[in-house]
């Protein structure tokens, strides 16, 4: 589904990501994980199209596709949703005009019919009652005065609406306790399937007890150096990132 | 960044569609000001002795008067000597008696306006009256609200069928000696719209003026007085263009406004005069004087513009809170992009007894625009128990422009409750990348947030009108994000 190869980015002349290689298939959860400046976040606003980063050097094929020969939204009409790491605010526009919008450009884009505004609205209660977030979000301006977690969940709702193929979590456990982190985790959980592949991007092993990934990598210095199944995960939670210097200066 | 100031680029140099001209013969006086052209002026209307008194008055006090210097914004001195005080599609006799009358080309061109001038007006439940240059063209339904006491027609009409009313209330909001494009526009005024609403009418259908300046080298300069006796309702709109010329052409009207006890008057703007081209060449300079006097008690004006043209805009629509218990309400949008500027605001005098105001204004500036807002709220001593709410938000798109806010406050009443709140705030790229990552275009994306960051203001404009506001904003806004 997902094929990076040798992929490198760099921002303000600076290169972050020095050579990633990643396969995902469908259905498949894969934890990235790795220390503060690793390089995690960027991947995450690269493969979502972010015009800050330069593309150095590397491929990336989605479901066949040229990947970053594609514009940020024609990669989300393809299928692919980032759950941002610090959603944006958008007074005025409720979140329930924005997610008809963006289905609707999504839609358009697959040469589809626009959703009719009745189905769309018992389609949205539905999805907020799986990823459990109150009906009341929904019409409130996007995320304008909502906490961590509801910024969070908001996040969730979101990609259970847009339905993508692929979801890319950046760092979704960040800046929430423990209740809102299940409730999070719940979310996703109620979301994977057989033909949803979800890249789980964190710093913290925790997220992992309740997203239970297929595989796990270990990001430093913008290269993967480590790969395993979700024990991997445990042992560096217990190690610490320190555990990994060798295996960096060995490079 | 660099893709989305290209984008900005591009969305920017959209060509403003109302540009057109319209060839038709016209009556127009040669450039020039002085006591004779006034008199000529009111000659040509065939106005009484105290009309043109009155005009000459004005005139003397405007030569008085020197430009004002204090707003923010800049432009070469105007030449008065060089702009036509007059211009008239030329009529055969007398003037139209209905609209089969009318030049066919003259309603071809509100056809292409999109504004029906004809009997479609009924269906959208709108009387228009339409300003072309100097003169009312036509107003549409004034039979029909004539039947229930409503008079809607032309300021020179009201000169000559209800001189007793134009009498009592000209200048009674707006004196002549108010300000300096007040006093000249009170010399030379051309034309304009009259409404009278009786006592305890509700006006059935929103009242409409459509002013469009066409010919080269004209100022346009147009009252319009609405009246509302006691216990009526009216909901007014008015809505302009221009077409695309190099040079400037100056706009400068007065709007007067009366609300008796109990009445209401809402008065809605969509204001697109030619706003000049990406570099700053041509456009209106946009210099009007709008002012409401709540007269009687529980009586309530309310404005809401949205302000997307001229190359200038001056205007500060504003209340006189008299009678006890009155209400006034500001709403606005301004919108500057490319090298436009726009000091604009309000004034909110609280003179009885509870009243209150609110003052919603956002502007946004784009591309090279200034935007500034300037308001006044004043409490006076006897205004016991006056409340005023204020909020002004600033939205900048791009690095190049700028957003300016003068908030002037007096309060003379210790038992007043102001409140005042602004805010500034960037379309972030981070904003657009986030709606981009939800599969939304550039466009749609800055039309959203812009229209979103409006809400407040649209939400008061009248439903139709409130749809071609935002088509408005995003047409005048595509692509100015950077």
């Amino acid at each position: 589904m997902l094929e990076i190869k040798n992929l490198s980015a760099s921002v303000g002349g600076k290169t972050i990501l020095k050579g990633i290689n990643l396969t995902m298939k469908p259905g498949e959860v894969h934890a990235i994980m790795g220390p503060n400046g690793s390089g995690k976040s960027t991947l995450a606003q690269v493969l979502a199209g972010r015009d800050s980063y330069v593309i150095e050097g590397g491929e990336v094929s989605f479901l066949g596709k040229d990947l970053l020969d594609m514009s940020p939204e024609d990669r989300a009409c393809e299928g692919i949703f980032l759950a941002f790491q610090y959603p944006v605010e958008i007074p005025g526009v409720s979140n329930s005009y924005f997610l008809r919008s963006a289905l609707n450009a999504m839609k358009k884009y697959r040469g589809e019919p626009a959703v009719d505004a009745m189905d769309f609205l018992a389609m949205v209660k539905e999805k907020a009652r799986l990823v459990h977030m109150d009906e009341a979000l929904i019409n409130r301006a996007v995320n304008e005065g909502f906490s961590g977690g509801e910024k969070k969940r908001n996040e969730i709702f979101q990609m259970a609406v847009l339905d993508p193929k692929l979801a890319i979590l950046d760092e979704t456990d960040s800046g929430l306790d423990i209740d809102a982190l299940k409730i999070v985790a719940e979310g996703v959980n109620a979301l994977r399937r057989p033909d949803r592949a979800v890249l789980v991007i964190t710093h913290y092993q925790r997220l992992l007890d309740y997203i239970v990934p297929d595989f796990v990598h270990v990001l430093a210095d913008g290269r993967i150096i480590k790969s395993g199944d979700k024990n991997l995960a445990i042992e560096l939670e217990a190690k610490g990132y320190g555990w990994l210097d060798d295996l960096v200066a060995a490079r | 960044m660099t893709t989305a100031n290209d984008t900005i680029e591009e969305l920017a140099n959209r060509e403003y569609k109302y540009g057109f001209t319209t060839d038709i013969e016209s009556d127009q006086f040669p450039p020039g000001l002085s006591e004779e052209v006034v008199r000529l002026l009111s000659a040509k209307k065939e106005e009484p002795e105290w009309m043109l008194e009155w005009r000459l008055r004005a005139y003397r006090h405007w030569l008085t008067l020197s430009d004002p210097e204090w707003a923010n914004v800049h432009y070469p001195p105007i030449d008065f000597q060089d702009i036509s005080y007059y211009s008239a599609p030329r009529q055969k006799g007398d003037g139209p008696q209905s609209l089969d009358e009318v030049d066919p080309k003259l309603l071809e061109m509100y056809e292409k306006l999109g504004i029906p001038l004809a009997e479609r007006a009924m269906l959208a439940g709108v009387a228009v009256d339409a300003v072309f240059d100097s003169v009312s063209v036509a107003t549409t339904y004034k039979e029909k609200l004539s039947e229930i006491g409503i008079i809607f027609c032309s300021f020179s009409e009201a000169v000559r069928e209800h001189p007793e009313l134009v009498k009592k209330y000209l200048g009674s909001v707006v004196p002549y000696t108010d300000n300096y494009f007040g006093a000249l526009n009170s010399a030379v005024f051309s034309d304009g719209s009259f409404v009278y609403i009786p006592k305890g009418v509700r006006c059935p259908m929103e009242l409409s003026t459509y002013f469009r300046i066409n010919a080269s080298k004209t100022g346009q300069f147009e009252r319009t007085l609405i009246i509302a006796e006691a216990g009526a309702t009216v909901s007014y709109l008015e809505g302009c263009t221009a077409p695309m010329r190099d040079e400037n052409q100056l706009h400068a009207a007065i709007v007067e406004l009366i609300a008796h006890d109990d009445a209401t008057i809402k008065y809605s703007t969509i204001q697109n005069w030619y706003p000049g081209d990406h570099e700053g060449k041509g456009g209106i300079y946009n210099f009007v004087t709008k002012r409401g006097k709540c007269q009687g008690k529980n009586s309530k004006i309310s404005w809401t513009q949205v302000e997307t043209g001229s190359a200038i805009t001056w205007k500060y629509p504003s209340c006189i809170l008299l009678g006890d218990n009155s209400v006034g309400e500001f709403y606005s949008v301004a919108l500057t992009n490319h090298y436009q500027q726009a000091d604009t605001g309000t004034k909110m005098i609280h003179i009885g007894k509870n009243t209150r105001s609110t003052i919603v204004s956002k502007g946004i500036s784009a591309g090279r625009g200034q935007n500034t807002y300037r308001g006044m709220v004043k409490i006076l001593a006897g205004a016991d128990g006056a409340r005023n709410y204020s909020q002004c938000d600033s939205l900048l798109l791009g690095d190049q422009c700028g957003a300016h806010t003068f908030p002037y406050i007096e309060v003379k009443n210790p038992t007043a409750k102001m409140e005042h709140e602004a805010s500034t705030s960037k379309i972030g790229e981070d904003q657009i990348f986030y709606c981009k990552a939800r599969g939304l275009s550039t466009e749609d994306a800055v039309s959203m947030i812009v229209n979103g960051f409006c809400k407040e203001v649209f939400r008061e404009l009248p439903m139709e009108f409130a749809v071609e506001a935002q088509k408005l904003l995003s047409v005048s806004l595509e692509g100015s994000v950077g």
